[in-house]
């Protein structure tokens, strides 16, 4: 890292990105990945989330997980803000292969191209996969 | 600064080695390792996307995740390197980031 983690009180905090490759309700990864995200963001880390792939899934609009017997952690993801959670990215190149735009999402989110994406993960101190 | 990914799937099953290869910017690496390893080898359907790759990002294997599955060195593309655990530190060490695409 070339430059020195900014220090907040008590602690460094460090750049995280977390990469969310996986649709929402047929494996547990995405739920998993919003626990971890809440707890670097309660450790005040400075915290971006990249949608990738069918991780656009994630945060598509009026899930509804009643007749499944899941949880529809969907509606978590409105609540980053509040963690101060707000770089959320989605690839441009995932969404248009699922015939996506951002108004099919819960979420106010940038759209970023692959290399837009690929820059932003060089700045990171850690990256999480899900 | 440059970032190393590994892939540990089978490109055959998973998309992480398309993901990692377009998400990946010039100068970057890229790690096959476990089940992974299967997309470093040549005359696969995927040697010209890794072959196009492999001009700006550089391609690692790990030796002994191909031996576990009977694949020798000899089998690996040209432009990809064999690398061994020693390898994989001093690549982990090298850059500034890790991205284990899963």
């Amino acid at each position: 890292m070339e430059d020195t983690p900014e220090k907040y009180e008590g602690g460094v905090v460090k750049k995280f990105m977390y990469v969310n490759r996986r649709a929402p309700h047929g494996t547990i990864y995405a739920q998993e990945s919003l626990e971890v995200v809440l707890i670097g963001a309660a450790f005040e880390q400075d915290v971006s989330i990249v949608f990738l792939d069918d991780g656009v899934y994630q945060i598509r609009k009026d899930q509804d997980t009643s007749a499944i017997g899941t949880k529809n952690f969907s509606k978590t993801f409105r609540a980053l803000e509040m963690y101060d959670v707000e770089k959320l990215y989605v690839e441009k190149e995932s969404m248009e292969a699922r015939g996506m735009t951002v108004d099919d999402l819960i979420v106010p989110v940038e759209m970023k191209t692959s290399e837009e994406i690929g820059r932003l993960m060089e700045k990171q101190d850690v990256i999480l996969s899900f | 600064m440059a970032i190393l990914h590994t892939v540990n799937k089978s490109p055959f099953e998973k998309n992480s080695l398309e993901t990692v290869m377009r998400i990946a910017i010039e100068g970057s690496s890229v790690l096959f390792i476990e089940d992974g390893v299967y997309g470093a080898m040549d005359g696969t359907s995927l040697n010209g996307k890794v072959s196009d790759a492999s001009n700006r990002l550089h391609f690692y294997v790990l030796g002994p995740d191909l031996k576990a599955r009977g694949l020798s060195e000899g089998e690996v593309m040209d432009c990809i390197e064999v690398i061994d655990y020693e390898g994989f530190v001093d690549l982990v060490v090298k850059h500034d980031a890790t991205h284990a695409c899963l």
